[in-house]
């Protein structure tokens, strides 16, 4: 019966096509980069006066098409929802999904994910209008909580309510846009993302000084760039797409100095990734020998991706945190280049 | 397709199987539940509140959009310049706006005009209207209630008898007497009466606000309010339609008959035009129901969670089963439709039989 229904229902949800399997000759063949970004958010990625999409999860995507092609310009970039982006990924609609999304044990195992690093570690908060009086997440027994559907969110909010013996009225949102429209309706007491988001949201407001942000932090989140799993090569171009650009900022490596330093560096971890020594096996995964300086000369290292849209001069006004260099008690630790 | 599907599974290394629905807590909340439903229930008993809550929406959004449709279906006609002009806007208005934009748009005036609950509108101290809800009592019910129903049960069944003898002696002699009033009379009188007799065993749990919202009581959530009322509003404009038509077909000579027979303007409507026209309205009202039934399945613009936001959409990402959860979904609207289907048509063969 249900073998019978089955071409229904492939003809009626039109998957796109076999999934690849060797993903890294696909990209290169079709010549630009499928990433999967956010439907907007301030910071991470949404789209500039130009409708140019911009962010911290977008240079990401940027990068890798950097590393490809050596020119970062060659992404298609498609908004995903929380809902429809493993859906996305998996049925191969996108190559790489750059999305604010956490890294769990059930996506990685029970969802076929692999999770090629961690680009910003993160922890769910709330955010409450200032007039509630609301200090503590503790206060909020009884509450309303707006919430994105299809997230991790929701099920450490359920998680930590009930290890704290309260109660909550959810109001399911798709989208982060929707959330603010909704939660500045008064239909939410309080907005819970994680603290990023937050932060995002409430410099999206007309008077972000209306509006706390509580001291507790409820989860870990570490989020970073996912694709499908069994697909080691393609995992590694984003992997390594990635140590590159942190451990450019931990050797100091910028946009600005890049070419000059893969010439003039003396420290032979700098000369191997910048190119002017051999790194072994780059050739086994197509890179050619100046990729790295590619991805920094086009978007920077990690520290100034960061500052560029996520750090204290922006709307969003981050600290690092614990997305400092290691060498500055964060949690950024690239492997080595070797 | 088999091949196809079965290729792409084994090259995804994924499997097909049902047993995720009992195997697995939920894990999320679910903000309207007419069973008891906790995070910790399995996948299957979200899906059924889920369910559930596209039932009480279809049932209500149904129920709403005929006497709406009929109401306004009639109005159409009249003789009434002004009346037949709103009948003819409203019906044009619902019928050419996208369905999708009236769900956003009656959401978007209830959460953005009505006070926020610590300013809620108060109706009489024991209703309240927020742009969190509409909270009502809710009544609670003592044991002695059971004998107050059981005396409504005998004096309708009296009644029922009444308004068979009223019939029969208008057949048989012509005359009418105003049974059905007697009925309607006595069965309102001895519940009355036996509910002071049992001591009012029915008292009311009225909402009151703690905290951050009203507690106790029964709430209409904004979500299920819009939902329902959108898809009626939209849908009724359809039925109108119908129900014009169907009483536009309906000859002429049927009215002037009726006319000369010496029915009143109501009876003739009721007692001659209507029974025939419904042989015309009832097979595109079906098709009114379904469609109202399908467009329930939107609900998750504004976050109502019903049977595609639970299981088609949190189920769907937690698990990541799309193919299990997409086939169960279809096969459930499927199955609903097919019902109404089924219960429309025996109407309609029941109307069908009192033809001439």
């Amino acid at each position: 019966m249900i073998r019978r229904l089955l071409p229904l229902v492939v003809a009626a949800t039109c998957l796109g096509g076999i999934a690849q399997a060797d993903t890294l000759e696909t990209v290169r063949e079709r010549g630009h980069l499928k990433c999967g970004i956010n439907t907007g958010v301030v910071g991470f990625a949404a789209p500039d006066d130009k409708g140019i999409w911009r962010g911290f999860d977008v240079d990401l995507c940027r990068a890798v098409a950097a590393t490809l092609f050596g020119d970062p310009d060659k992404v298609k970039y498609s908004n995903l929802t929380g809902k429809t982006r493993f859906t996305a990924l998996r049925s191969g609609e996108i190559d790489l999904l750059s999305r604010n999304t956490t890294w769990t044990f059930s996506r990685d195992t029970d969802l076929q994910l692999t999770f090629a690093g961690v680009n910003y570690y993160d922890g769910q908060g709330f955010m409450v209008p200032k007039n509630l009086g609301v200090k503590s997440a503790k206060d909020l027994d009884g509450a309303s909580v707006c919430i994105q559907t299809g997230t991790t969110t929701e099920l450490n909010l359920a998680d930590y309510f009930r290890q704290n013996g309260m109660t909550y009225k959810a109001v399911p949102i798709e989208t982060t846009s929707e959330a603010l429209t909704i939660y500045l309706a008064g239909r939410c007491d309080v907005y819970t993302t994680d603290a990023s988001g937050l932060a995002a949201t409430r410099a999206a407001t007309k008077n972000p000084d209306a509006h706390d942000i509580l001291p507790e932090i409820i989860s870990k989140e570490p989020l970073g760039p996912v694709v499908r799993q069994g697909d080691d090569k393609w995992a590694d171009i984003v992997r390594w797409t990635l140590n590159a650009l942190i451990a450019a900022e931990e050797f100091g490596v910028t946009a600005a100095n890049v070419k000059s330093m893969a010439g003039s560096s003396k420290n032979p971890e700098v000369r191997r990734l910048l190119g002017a020594e051999e790194l072994q096996g780059r050739a086994a995964l197509g890179l050619k020998a100046r990729w790295a300086v590619d991805v920094i000369s086009g978007v920077g290292n990690y520290g100034e991706i960061f500052e560029r849209h996520l750090g204290k001069n922006t709307p969003v006004g981050l600290a690092r945190g614990l997305n400092a260099q290691w060498k500055n008690g964060g949690l950024m630790y690239a492997a080595p280049f070797r | 397709m088999i091949g196809n599907v079965a290729a792409n599974f084994a090259a995804l290394d994924k499997t097909f199987s049902f047993r995720f629905l009992w195997e697995l807590p939920a894990g999320y909340d679910i903000n309207q539940t007419l069973i008891s439903y906790t995070n910790q229930n399995s996948h299957l008993r979200a899906a059924v509140v889920g369910l559930l809550n596209t039932g009480l929406v279809a049932i209500v959004g149904i129920f709403l959009a005929t006497v709406l449709g009929f109401s306004v279906g009639i109005m159409r006609l009249s003789n009434n310049w002004l009346v037949s002009r709103i009948a003819y806007v409203y019906v044009e208005f619902t019928r050419n706006t996208p369905v999708l934009l009236l769900i956003l748009l009656w959401h978007g005036i209830i959460i953005n005009t009505l006070p926020h609950p610590r300013q809620a509108l108060s109706l009489g101290g024991s209703v309240f209207i927020s742009n969190r809800g509409f909270y009502v009592p809710a009544p609670v019910i003592e044991p002695a209630f059971w004998w107050v129903a059981f005396v409504f049960c005998i004096a309708t069944i009296i009644a029922a008898a009444l308004y068979r003898r009223g019939r029969r002696l208008q057949l048989s002699t012509g005359i009418r007497k105003p049974y059905l009033l007697y009925g309607l009379g006595l069965t309102i009188a001895a519940t009355i009466l036996a509910f002071y007799v049992a001591g009012t065993p029915v008292t009311l749990d009225r909402p009151t606000l703690r905290g951050f919202n009203y507690r106790g009581g029964m709430t209409l959530i904004p979500e299920f309010v819009a939902l329902t009322w959108a898809l009626a509003f939209y849908t009724s404009g359809f039925i109108a339609e119908n129900v014009r038509s169907g009483i536009n077909a309906v000859d002429r000579g049927q009215r002037d008959a009726a006319c000369a027979l010496g029915l009143t303007e109501n009876r003739t409507m009721k007692l001659v035009i209507l029974p025939q026209a419904m042989r015309v309205i009832v097979p595109p009202l079906t098709s009114s129901y379904l469609d109202l039934m399908k467009n329930s399945s939107l609900a998750i613009a504004i976050g109502y969670m019903d049977l595609v936001a639970t299981l088609g959409g949190i189920t769907l990402t937690q698990t990541g089963r799309e193919m299990e959860t997409m086939l169960l979904v279809m096969a459930i609207y499927l199955a609903i439709s097919l019902s109404i289907s089924w219960g429309m048509n025996i109407y309609n063969r029941r109307q069908r039989l009192v033809e001439r």
